[in-house]
């Protein structure tokens, strides 16, 4: 740490889109590079790179995880040389304890700290959907990862599937991720299962695997068939035939139905994402470039075909009862897309902020989808990375927008949770498997997501959000036409202000929400008081107000103050120049003054009164 | 002419019709001479009124006996009637074809419209020349009030009173207006308060090829210039073009002939363009069986988006120089009907706040388009469906709505009004119970049609309480700033309002809309309430108790 040059002066940051710029001191630390009143984090760090020189200084351009896109000029070249190789050498961790979650503390005991980590109960998620029941048990087979070593522990089968019957379907699947529950729809009683693709080759066959299939069929009464979505594209699929993998041939299973997906592979998605960056990060780009550029990266094409599986399960199990498997390769990338899409369809529950925290826990965390690998935490595989789980947070999005008051989180949450997949600030996220964060001891070493989250939980509430359209719209409908799948501009261009509306409504109206729950009070507060000045009438003015620590000047003769409406003050950030950076940081701090009126707790003073 | 020459047949039962995110409805259709009525004589269905005149085109097809005619309107509705009998289907629809291309202006609805309101405030008279100049005289003294055209003899399409500046007289409009393409001599169309500076617009110079200058034209742009001072000519043309013309008498301002000014070029389509565009965009918003690559690259192919975002641009750029560079701008492109008139009126939104209220908004409109001598009758003759060679049908004023609505989401409480005021605009635009659009000019509204005295102004309409109420955006906080947009193509979003408009249930999205509209009445609710019981507890305060010493 010690050959890190730490501070450079005299910077200058440039607007990516503008000829903005600004001018200050440049500090590297352990974990954070710091430009005036914006920090990066290392781990957000994708690429550094050195352009050649001019005539103002040398340029550095960084390339964050999270979508910014920074450009420095550092006047002398060796400064920007040491910066550089500094950077290098500090965001390319190689092992876990290099990682910032290690060093996070944020001044917590040890008990807040194992709260934190129990706000997220698998078992009871699992409860809630109404399994272990008379036809969905808890298997013991995986206690010790012994069979899938990517699964987690705990793992929900069909009551008629022996040991013999997982052990044995688990070794004709990749990487033994056999057929296992993860959505229960108590309703129709059907299942959504997951697995990877079988072994099948061009002809392998095994008992147990159709055993296990059987036994699924069996478990829901309602209607035998069992879809199975395979969520690769055909041809995919059958060039892994050629690999001694492949897909379910229809005639060795009873009552299977098969059914072909076509979501892209992480390496197409990989370079759509690269794509899409690459247009949209061009300056003084034209409508028609914009356009056809965003068609080619394919992005939304990807981002819509995912909309359409979870679609297809979810009418297969909402409308026809029909249990669904769904696998695609390794069955932690595409198949954790689709489930967890599914499920968000199905089940109001996971549109809340917490029941979007055990959806992420259950579907992608512990079913192994691959953080570390597909997020870049550790220098890794180039090849492993790929914006799989980004992906599903901007199909919720898209519902989000259909559906705007479905969800009790506005996408400001979706943006968080995607800042900290990156981090590594906390433990939630690291590593690939259940397993592998047992071993790193991360309940012990590290914090919890999403007891941060919750504690802030009023900056990523949607104002609009109405508890009673769960009950309206128990399953979501979503239209698939190809308008309704729009550029995510507040994800990829999070830290591009001049992009933005100048005004929002979103922070209005929740700024409003807020505002209104304190008058609420001052009203009741208010009320009291006057009750109790009709009421005491004889007591003198003075004496009353010391029961209280009214503040004198609220209710001063002839002064009754007019509140503003919110708003007229602080939203004048309207030519582009004071814009928030995260929109939802600054909600708190521009309310401070509207909060003054503060009127102590009237409880306490109805209570010196009564005595 | 009597319409009953033209209904054939006035009425038919047994019609059903279908409708987008509307269960169908059977009942009776008649033809009147203005309006298509399908009425199921129940007492809890909605009616279709349709006015004979927002009907854009119409497709007949038949299946054995049973006719289907495809109604296209120009607010883009597509309905569609199912008629019993061949002879029926044959005859609504040639009655409807000839009753909704009607030639004759006078036949038009609004002559034979009677509002069933009681007009308080006569939309016709809330905007006059000399009221917006009442307020020029408050700033400046150095613009006058021009008679020139009081018979429109020197400009047919410029209202009877014009700004000036004061040291011109007439003499030398007369002959600036004979060197400028329809007479459009450079008038005021914009005074900015905060420095002084002015946004004119005229109509191209007739230099032609040979270089002809106007010593009068040039007198009159330089009188609008501060001592110093430079300015700059937006020409909306792209030099290409711009050069082109002066092969038909028209061209641009040699910079030699006018060295205090630097012409700056821009692109904005003429109108047979936009036209085209207009209609590619509506096909593919229209077409439900598009992959997520055809509608992308239909959306480009149509070419819209960035018409929108260049005439934004160049408003932008009018609005700078005007605000950042102070300097004075003269905005023209071809006559100066059209592309002028966009930027001179979006200049207008980002820097001037009142153009932000719903008052101000319809001032502007009535000054920068109707007075202005935007041809709203031919432009607005037909819309998206129309299927005949455009005649001088263009979208230039739902072009300029769709620029408004883009501010609009980038400022969503700065402006008084919303998305659905500028929705009813375009509606009304295109066809509309009240004259506010009918004719092509001031001379020919005002004094050829008389729709003054004949019709009922769409304002007067507007602007009463009961529907007023529909068109205010609840965000509204003013701003008494200047507003810059984000004209990126990322920031940049289709109206969907208008072009989704019928092919989408926004169900959730009007739920979600109202809910908001919820919060902010509970909040200003709130805050009242809170006033009013913290002068209940100063008035309290005061009252005398007669034991109030102890």
């Amino acid at each position: 740490i010690e050959a890190i040059r730490n501070t450079v002066e005299q910077v200058k940051l440039l607007d990516r889109f503008s000829n903005k710029s600004t001018t200050g001191t440049l500090h590297l630390t352990a974990t954070h590079l710091i430009f005036v009143e914006s920090n990066i984090l290392h781990h957000h760090i994708a690429s550094v790179e050195k352009l050649s020189l001019t005539t103002s200084g040398c340029p550095l351009l960084i390339q964050c995880r999270n979508f910014r896109v920074v450009h420095f000029v550092v006047p002398r070249e060796r400064d920007c040389h040491d910066v550089y190789s500094s950077l290098l050498r500090l965001l390319r961790p190689v092992s876990y304890d290099e990682l910032y979650a290690f060093s996070y503390n944020p001044k917590q005991n040890e008990q807040q700290r194992d709260e934190g980590w129990q706000l997220i109960d698998l078992g009871a998620e699992f409860e809630r959907m109404g399994v272990p029941c008379d036809q969905w048990q808890l298997t013991d087979v995986n206690r010790d990862y012994k069979v899938c070593e990517t699964y987690p522990r705990d793992l929900y089968v069909p009551i008629t599937a022996s040991k013999p019957i997982i052990v044995g379907s688990s070794k004709f699947r990749s990487k033994g991720r056999f057929p296992v529950l993860t959505y229960f729809y108590q309703e129709r009683k059907a299942a959504v299962c997951r697995c990877s693709q079988p072994l099948s080759g061009f002809s392998a066959r095994c008992l147990e695997d159709e055993h296990m299939l059987q036994a699924i069929s069996k478990a829901n009464h309602n209607n035998r068939y069992v879809y199975v979505m395979d969520t690769r594209p055909k041809l995919n699929a059958l060039a892994n035939r050629a690999a001694g993998k492949g897909y379910e041939n229809e005639d060795n299973y009873s009552n299977i139905r098969f059914q072909f997906v076509g979501i892209e592979n992480i390496h197409v998605m990989r370079s759509s994402l690269q794509k899409l960056l690459e247009v949209v990060g061009t300056r003084s780009l034209s409508v028609m470039d914009y356009l056809v550029g965003l068609e080619n990266s394919g992005w939304l094409r990807h981002i819509k075909a995912i909309v359409d599986a979870a679609i297809f399960l979810t009418k297969a199990v909402t409308v026809e009862g029909a249990s669904v498997l769904v696998h695609c390769s390794d069955g932690w990338d595409r198949t954790a897309q689709v489930c967890s899409l599914g499920a968000l369809l199905m089940d109001p529950y996971y549109r809340t902020i917490k029941g979007f925290m055990v959806l992420i826990e259950k579907d992608w965390i512990s079913f192994g989808h691959k953080f570390a690998d597909r997020c870049d935490q550790l220098d890794g595989d180039p090849k492993e990375v790929s914006p799989i789980f980004t992906q599903f947070l901007e199909c919720v999005w898209q519902l989000t927008e259909q559906f705007p008051q479905a969800f009790q989180f506005s996408e400001w949450f979706l943006i968080q949770i995607h800042e900290h997949i990156h981090s590594c600030q906390f433990g939630n996220f690291l590593g690939n498997s259940q397993r592998q964060r047992e071993e790193l001891q991360l309940k012990e070493r590290t914090y919890s997501l999403w007891d941060h989250l919750l504690s802030e939980q009023q900056l990523y509430l949607n104002p609009v959000y109405s508890p009673s359209f769960a009950e309206t719209h128990p399953v979501l409908e979503p239209s698939t036409q190809p308008w309704n799948f729009k550029f995510w501009r507040n994800m990829y261009h999070q830290f591009d202000r001049s992009m933005h509306p100048r005004q929002s409504i979103l922070k209005n109206t929740v700024m409003l929400k807020e505002n209104s729950k304190e008058l609420e009070s001052t009203v009741r507060e208010l009320q009291a008081v006057i009750y109790l000045c009709k009421t005491y009438l004889l007591l003198s003015w003075s004496y009353i107000l010391s029961l209280y620590t009214l503040p004198v000047h609220s209710v001063h003769p002839g002064k009754a103050q007019e509140d503003t409406p919110v708003g007229s003050g602080e939203e004048r950030t309207v030519e582009g120049s004071s814009a928030t950076e995260n929109g939802y940081g600054e909600i708190k701090g521009s309310f401070g003054s509207k909060s003054e009126p503060a009127i102590v707790s009237l409880e306490f003073g109805v209570a010196r009164m009564t005595c | 002419m009597e319409f009953a020459e033209l209904i054939k047949t006035p009425r038919v039962d047994g019609v059903v019709l279908h409708r987008p995110f509307l269960p169908t409805v059977e009942g009776t259709l008649c033809l009147t001479g203005h309006h298509l009525i399908l009425s199921s004589r129940q007492d809890n269905t909605e009616e279709l009124w349709l006015l004979h005149s927002n009907i854009d085109a119409i497709e007949k097809r038949f299946i054995g006996s049973l006719g289907t005619i495809i109604v296209k309107c120009k607010d883009l509705r597509i309905i569609q009637l199912d008629i019993p009998g061949m002879e029926e289907c044959l005859n609504i629809a040639s009655s409807i074809e000839a009753l909704s291309t009607l030639d004759s202006v006078s036949l038009m609805y609004p002559f034979f419209y009677r509002p069933m309101f009681e007009v308080i405030e006569d939309g016709w008279h809330l905007f006059s020349p000399e009221e917006a100049f009442k307020d020029l005289e408050s700033m400046t003294d150095e613009w006058r009030l021009s008679e020139v055209n009081k018979d429109f003899t020197v400009c047919p399409s410029y209202p009877s009173l014009v700004t000036v500046p004061k040291d011109i007289d007439d003499d030398t409009l007369c002959k600036a207006a004979a060197f400028r393409h329809g007479g459009r001599f450079p008038v005021l169309s914009y005074y900015h308060k905060k420095n002084g500076m002015v946004m004119m617009r005229a109509g191209q110079p007739l230099t032609g090829t040979n270089g002809r200058r106007c010593k009068e034209d040039e007198k009159l742009i330089n009188a609008t210039l501060r001592a110093g001072k430079r300015g700059y000519i937006i020409d909306t043309r792209t030099i290409a073009v711009a050069q082109q013309a002066k092969a038909r008498g028209g061209g641009f301002e040699q910079e030699a002939n006018y060295p205090q000014w630097r012409r700056i070029h821009k692109a904005i389509e003429r109108s047979n363009i936009l036209q085209e565009s207009l209609i590619k965009l509506v096909e593919a918003c229209n077409d439900q069986s598009n992959s997520m690559d055809r509608w992308l690259s239909k959306l480009e192919a149509s070419n819209w988006q960035s018409h929108v975002k260049e005439i934004l641009t160049t408003a932008c750029l009018a609005a700078q120089c005007i605000d950042r560079s102070g300097a004075s701008v003269l905005v023209h492109g071809t006559e100066g009907t059209d592309s002028t008139l966009q930027v001179t009126s979006l200049a207008q939104i980002i820097l001037e706040p009142a153009c932000r209220t719903i008052r101000g908004f319809q001032a502007l409109v009535e000054r920068e388009w109707l007075q202005a001598g935007h041809p709203f009758q031919q432009r607005c003759a037909q819309s998206a469906y129309s299927n005949g060679k455009p005649r001088s049908e263009a979208p230039v004023f739902l072009l300029f709505l769709d620029c408004v609505w883009q501010i609009l989401r980038q400022f969503p409480c700065s402006f008084q009004f919303n998305e659905h005021f500028l929705i009813t605009l375009f509606e009304h635009a295109y066809a509309s119970q009240f004259g506010t659009f009918l004719g092509n000019s001031a001379a020919e509204s005002r004094v050829k049609l008389k729709l003054s005295r004949k019709t009922v102004s769409l304002w007067s309409w507007v602007n009463r309480p009961q529907e007023l109420e529909r068109f205010v955006n609840p965000l509204y906080e003013p701003n008494s700033l200047v507003i810059w947009p984000s004209v990126a193509p990322q920031s940049l979003l289709l109206w969907e309002g208008v072009f989704l408009r019928w092919n989408r249930s926004t169900k959730f999205l009007d739920e979600a809309y109202e809910e908001m509209v919820h919060i902010i009445e509970y909040n200003k609710e709130l805050q009242n309430k809170v006033n009013s019981l913290r002068r209940q507890l100063a008035q309290l305060e005061t009252e005398d108790s007669p034991l109030q010493t102890p």
